[in-house]
């Protein structure tokens, strides 16, 4: 079980939380993409070993959606932060897009 | 050589002589360093990939392979499935190529020569709502018109094929019957993929464990080979087959694929006597059970939320489907949990695989089976094989290629690939 630290509710069990994946995928412009763009921003989001920035829904509680680092490995959580606000700093290594030598 | 004598007749329950295994060969397959180069280098040695080696050497000739493996042979999600073999799924195209695969079980051991309990003990998925009936229902009829066999059962029914089973009105997920397919079964992972494992080897396929494969010798779009843990192997044509891994394999060699990685957890009983002759399955409760060869019970729990490689998962999922396995089976409050575990499954977003091209010449995918693909080991494989031999799909997985997510052309089985397979 995770404790996820809910910007407005303090650290609460995982299960008060829906997933929501990577975070900060901007809405596009449908009529302005080319279809392969559009298929990309439907289908695809970083799937990383190591740091992840991504979306929870505290649905058991203040029912709103936040950002949060977490380590997809090690399940370590890192910084929680406001949707349209600055992201704070990965607090380790990211984009590790596949295993080290 | 099915294997008959763990399987006692439907309904029937008592107490079993001590299963005994089969002697294994003194040695399953040639250790080796790996060459400079091979004609076809299969990334991943899980079943799939294994399968795949085998279909390559024994359909196409090809045996100038090696099968790079970065842990040990079927230390992926292999030999950690809860092994439910079925193929009543609910569109054309899932039930053709799940089907194909279990014609493919059904003479599988005589094909490699290797025995792998494989047991066509029937598959029950329990319907527990008006909708739930509905559903299963409409899945059936998919399956009428696609010739697999599927049929309905009354609660009565399916406490007659399943004594221990509590159809009671009483209870939060009362059964209100069931679809049962007779040929679906269970068999046994880790010697699934040591049997193709041996045929593999035996027919000059390389199989390197413990060598993970870092990066990709990619020039003017086209790859020639692959970079290790243990240097750079040549290889006219690649074959991703990582399941879990094969997002962050697919992000190396320059594309993206829409997996998403997450844990799924399984769990077994101490040994017991045998109470359950029929594989047992809840989408709408989480819960999947069967009585493995030499007695322990096996469960399957869900998925974990969110995106994962530790290879374990929460404890809340595992008592969440313990909670509904004990109101379906009262009995087994008396068995204890002896070992949970997880897997890491790749998801894609229609619940279906990604077999075929990618952009990238030469270099072949097969992934995204996520919480189901055990039982498709024996098909996956031979069109993964026809795939790389040709340089085109088969007929079997055209409808599987990466760029259904370009066209739209989806196909959907969350509904019938249940919560876990
Ligand atoms: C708990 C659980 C229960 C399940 N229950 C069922 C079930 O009842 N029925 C069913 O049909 N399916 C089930 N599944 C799904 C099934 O296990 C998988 O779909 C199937 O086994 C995948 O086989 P594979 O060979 O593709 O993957 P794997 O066996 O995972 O093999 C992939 C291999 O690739 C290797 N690899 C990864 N990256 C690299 C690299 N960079 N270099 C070299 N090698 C690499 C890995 O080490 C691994 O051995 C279950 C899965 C889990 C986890
Ligand atoms: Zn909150």
């Amino acid at each position: 079980m995770l404790y996820i630290p809910c910007p407005h509710c303090g650290l609460r069990n995982e299960t008060e939380f829906h997933y929501g994946a990577e975070a900060g995928v901007a809405y596009p412009d449908p009529n302005a993409l080319a279809d392969s763009e559009w298929a990309k921003y439907l289908h695809i989001r970083a799937n990383p070993k190591g740091w992840l920035a991504e979306r929870w829904v505290h649905f058991a509680g203040c029912g709103r959606w936040f950002n949060l680092w977490r380590n997809t490995v090690t399940h370590e959580i890192g910084p929680a932060y406001l949707p349209f606000t600055e992201q704070p700093k990965a607090p380790g290594n990211i984009g590790q897009e596949g295993p080290k030598a | 050589m099915t294997n008959t004598n763990d399987t006692l007749a439907p309904g029937t329950i008592g107490r079993r002589r001590a299963a005994a295994l089969p002697e294994q060969p003194p040695q399953l397959w040639k250790s080796v360093k790996p060459k400079k180069a091979y004609d076809i280098v299969i990334v991943g040695g899980g079943g799939h990939g294994l399968a795949t080696a085998y279909y390559l050497a024994k359909n196409h000739g090809l045996t100038n392979i090696a099968v790079v493996e970065k842990g040990w042979l079927a230390g992926g999600n292999t030999a950690r499935n809860t092994t439910i073999i079925r193929s009543n799924y609910l569109w054309d195209e899932s039930a053709a190529i799940y089907e194909h695969s279990l014609k493919l079980w059904e003479t599988l051991e005589e094909d490699l020569g290797y025995e792998m309990f494989f047991s066509q003990r029937g598959v029950l998925t329990l319907a527990h709502s008006v909708s739930d009936v509905r559903l299963k229902r409409r899945n059936l009829y998919a399956n009428a018109l696609n010739g697999i066999d599927s049929e309905w059962l009354t609660p009565e029914e399916v406490k007659k094929l399943v004594p221990i089973i509590n159809i009671s009105e009483d209870v939060r997920y009362p059964v209100h019957g069931a679809t049962y397919q007779p040929r679906g079964g269970i068999a046994k992972h880790d010697w699934v993929a040591w049997g193709y494992a041996k045929a593999a080897s035996d027919l000059g396929v390389d199989i390197i464990q413990g060598t993970e494969v870092t990066g990709f010798d990619i020039r003017n779009n086209k790859v020639h080979g692959v970079h290790t843990s243990q240097g750079t192997i040549a290889a006219g044509k690649v074959g991703l087959v990582a399941a879990g891994h094969s997002s962050l394999l697919a992000n190396l060699a320059g594309f993206s694929i829409p997996i998403q990685s997450r844990p799924l957890q399984a769990l077994v009983s101490p040994l017991l006597e045998q109470v359950l002759n029929t594989v047992v399955m809840s989408g709408a409760v989480h819960v999947y059970v069967s009585q493995a060869h030499k007695g322990e019970l096996v469960m399957g729990a869900g998925t974990d939320a969110f995106n994962s490689y530790a290879q374990r998962g929460g404890f809340h999922v595992i008592e969440h489907q313990l909670a509904a396995a004990l109101e379906l089976f009262p009995i087994f409050s008396r068995a204890q949990v002896l070992r949970t575990w997880g897997g890491i499954v790749d998801i894609a977003p229609d619940a279906s695989p990604i077999i075929g091209v990618t952009p990238v010449e030469n270099l072949f995918i097969n992934a995204g089976w996520g919480t189901g693909g055990f039982k498709a080991t024996p098909g996956s494989g031979w069109v993964m094989a026809h795939t790389i031999a040709h340089g085109t799909p088969h007929e079997l997985n055209k409808p599987f290629a990466l760029d259904r997510f370009l066209t739209g052309h989806l196909i959907d089985e969350h509904g019938a690939a249940g919560v876990a397979h």
